[in-house]
């Protein structure tokens, strides 16, 4: 795919082209297209005088970057301790059957990406749920249903 | 600029002399919890109202960070602790407004919006009766809930910055000396002598040095460190700048979780007022002493909260630590002398300074000083973040502070330590919680998350929990942990799928101790610990799931099955309609039955049942 390269050197200039600020500058690029398309990673590597396998190696490494185009709307089912000892594990089969796909998933509509998260750090609401950075405490399986609603149908 | 502390008190005295205008002040609690529990539209109702009444000139609406108790969120605290609200706008969002007018107008007290005991029997109106609350010695905490973190001129109203001020005028070797005498162990799980590592930061040779504050709080069930820089971010950076001095750093770096969205905007906006006002950059105080901050994102790994990985993440690769036999405080980030320190550690430094380290050194026990910051969570009542002296019991905390076990379920036991930790039963309910206690159990105090478990809680699941989670989160660079515990959590998920065979105990023990020596970090060498405490402690459960392929606690889903007892069942209806693949039938008012066939374990049944009739074996 044709990558925004104005865009790409707006966020490269805005870090000083310093490359300890890889990661930050991955994660701004995800933010505009929602995944990290390949060419983005070898534009920025080219730029900043790295490798493309160094590029690579820190694309694959941090969770919170993904290679494959994701959904218009992220689901992030927490699965921390607390979650998990609060049901998570039963949210998150709820979503996949509710929006039938599996964890790490997108909907054939490209509506939603099903993901989970290690711990969201609001462990006193769990289960929690977040979509699209909005936070959603104490979810049972009955209210799945609801807050997929609010952002779309899955089909 | 702020050159004197003529200046910094000029506008403490500033602020509190514009905020006397104010003859109401309302604190709505809009830390992460209350947020998604519908604080923001609260305050957008109660401001509506106060526009319309024209209290706007009297009345103080202020935005806080965390107040700690987010089971009952959103909360709201008028004046200096007079009236805690809890649940505010829960039932009906303009009702509720209209009830906190009213207390706004004339003072009167919504009954419904206070907190009570279970049974109803007690109301509390100022959060300094509620148990919760009176039991807590808040130190790091002291600010949050009362400050908006967004206004850097109220941190400085309550003596901010004055540490700073403080320290600059004293030679750094002191400084180290009183962080030293005041016997602050490291927040972050380790519990290293804070001073120790910044007289070793200072001797260390090679320029520039760096100091850290590790936000990174990865630990599952812990949100501490979050809270507190979402709540009050100059008091880290205020602890950040005294650090700086007394190891002789004129860079810092704050790197925080990528999933704390909120903590990095407070952060970089309390970074950019603290420089506008001159206490960041160069110079400060007049002194010749530089210092500023950068902020980085981490990416999601767990890893990165081991200092190594963590420096390695800074410097742009990827966050895989190495072995520690060159320490950090020597060669650390790009190489040169790095101090890193836990937010919560970072916190505690002013009020040392402020006080005094003979007072900070007067609370806690003698080998574990000053308070710590837990976050309870998991089956107890109250959930939220509670700071309590070193030494309290573990008993204090879940029943006293925490209410107990919500329900009618009984304790089962604590998590501590996040997957570097384990789990403690009941019989030791009665330790002081302090580094040394919690390590002798074969658990940890790790950063402070503290997951409580009931009966309906299984220790085998648990260790398979934490067991998945290491095997997602080891980074692969060495063996033992890549290879290691990828092979422990096959066995466990084995045990809880019902294919555990007799040996499996002895051989995670031995495993888990290659495991342990062999690791190359502590995220490997301490993977284990969740396994080996759960053995330890409930050896038999892991038993009963070996040899007679049941659940005990009916989690483990190939071992459960969850039956209707007709006899009980009343025919509410309630379980056919909560079910997630409708596999329950039956008439209104006759006994249902659930389909094995479709049944997927989830225990919603058993969980929503109001007349016990649900069972499983």
């Amino acid at each position: 795919m044709e990558v925004d390269t104005a865009a790409i050197n707006t966020i490269i200039d805005k870090y000083g082209k310093d490359k300890s600020y890889l990661l930050a500058m991955f994660q701004d690029v995800q933010r505009q297209y929602r995944y990290l398309p390949k060419e983005a990673i070898q534009y920025i590597c080219d730029r900043l005088h790295i490798p493309f396998s160094k590029g690579y190696e820190v694309a694959t490494f941090y969770s919170s970057l993904s290679l494959t185009p994701r959904g218009k709307h992220i689901v992030h089912v927490c699965l921390g301790t607390a979650c998990h000892l609060r049901g998570g594990p039963n949210i998150l089969d709820s979503f996949e059957r509710a929006l039938n796909i599996k964890r790490g998933g997108t909907t054939e509509n490209g509506l939603f990406t099903l993901e989970s998260v290690n711990c969201l750090g609001a462990c006193a609401l769990a289960p929690l749920v977040r979509v699209d950075g909005h936070d959603y405490g104490k979810t049972t399986p009955g209210s799945v249903k609801k807050i997929i609603k609010e952002y779309g149908e899955p089909t | 600029m702020i050159v004197s502390i003529g200046q910094l008190d000029g506008i403490a005295a500033e602020y509190k002399q514009k905020s006397r205008v104010y003859s109401k002040i309302v604190k709505i609690c809009c830390g992460t919890g209350c947020v998604s529990s519908g604080a923001l539209k609260v305050h957008e109702k109660l401001s509506e109202f106060i526009k319309a009444e024209n209290l706007s000139d009297k009345v103080l609406l202020k935005k806080t960070g965390c107040h700690g108790l987010c089971e009952r969120g959103p909360i709201i605290v008028f004046g200096d602790d007079e009236i805690l609200y809890q649940t505010v706008g829960k039932r009906n969002l303009e009702d509720d407004a209209r009830l906190l007018l009213k207390t706004i107008q004339d003072g009167t007290i919504a009954e419904n919006l206070l907190y009570k005991d279970d049974d109803k029997a007690k109301r509390y109106v100022s959060p300094r009766d509620i148990p919760f609350y009176a039991g807590q010695t808040r130190i790091v905490l002291s600010q949050n809930g009362i400050i908006d973190p967004e206004d850097i001129e109220e941190y400085i109203s309550l003596g901010g910055y004055q540490a700073v001020h403080k320290a600059l005028k004293a030679d750094p070797m002191e400084i180290i000396d009183w962080i030293e005498k005041s016997g602050l162990r490291g927040r972050g799980g380790g519990g290293f002598p804070t001073g120790t590592k910044w007289r070793s930061c200072r001797d260390a040779s090679g320029e520039p040095r760096y100091v850290i504050a590790n936000g990174d709080e990865g630990d599952p069930g812990a949100f501490m460190d979050r809270s507190l820089m979402e709540g009050n971010p100059h008091a880290v950076i205020e602890g950040m700048i005294i650090g700086g001095y007394a190891v002789g750093s004129s860079q810092g770096f704050i790197y925080v979780r990528d999933e704390y969205p909120l903590a990095v905007q407070r952060l970089l906006m309390a970074i950019d007022k603290a420089r506008e006002y001159g206490l960041l950059g160069s110079n400060i105080f007049n002194s010749g002493f530089n210092f500023d901050i950068k902020i980085f994102r981490g990416g999601g790994a767990f890893v990165c909260g081991e200092s190594t990985a963590l420096m390695s993440s800074i410097e742009g690769k990827t966050g895989e630590p190495r072995a520690k036999y060159i320490h950090t405080v020597e060669k650390g980030l790009w190489d040169k002398p790095s101090n890193l320190n836990n937010v919560e550690t970072w916190a505690c430094v002013p009020h040392i300074i402020n006080k005094g380290w003979e007072w900070f050194g007067s609370i806690g026990t003698p080998q574990s000083k000053g308070t710590k910051v837990f976050s309870l969570v998991g089956k107890v009542k109250n959930t939220g973040l509670v700071e309590v002296p070193m030494g309290i019991t573990l008993n204090e905390i879940i029943f006293k502070l925490g209410g107990g076990i919500h329900g009618s379920r009984k304790f089962k036991a604590v998590q501590t330590g996040g997957p570097s930790g384990g789990c403690i039963p009941g019989e030791y309910l009665a330790m002081p919680v302090d580094f040394d206690s919690l390590t002798k159990l074969g658990s940890m105090m790790g950063s402070g998350g503290m997951i409580v478990m009931d009966e309906r809680d299984c220790m085998v699941d648990v260790a398979r929990y934490f067991l998945k989670f290491l095997v997602d989160e080891s980074c692969g660079k060495c063996t033992p942990c890549r290879e290691g515990v990828r092979r422990m959590f096959e066995i466990v998920d084995n045990i809880c799928s019902g294919n555990g065979s007799k040996g499996d105990v002895e051989h995670l023990e031995e495993l888990a101790r290659a495991i342990q020596l062999g690791s190359l970090c502590a995220l490997g060498q301490s993977a284990p610990n969740p396994v080996l405490s759960t053995i330890k402690y409930f050896r038999d459960e892991y038993n009963v799931h070996i040899e007679q392929k049941k659940c005990p606690a009916g989690v483990c889903k190939a071992l459960t099955t969850f039956i209707i007892d007709p006899e009980k069942c009343t025919g509410c209806m309630r379980c056919a309609s909560e079910c997630p693949v409708t596999c329950i039938s039956g008439e209104k008012k006759k006994a249902h039955t659930i389909d094995q066939s479709k049944c997927i374990k989830c225990g919603t049944c058993y969980d929503v049942c109001k007349f016990d009739a649900v069972k499983y074996e």
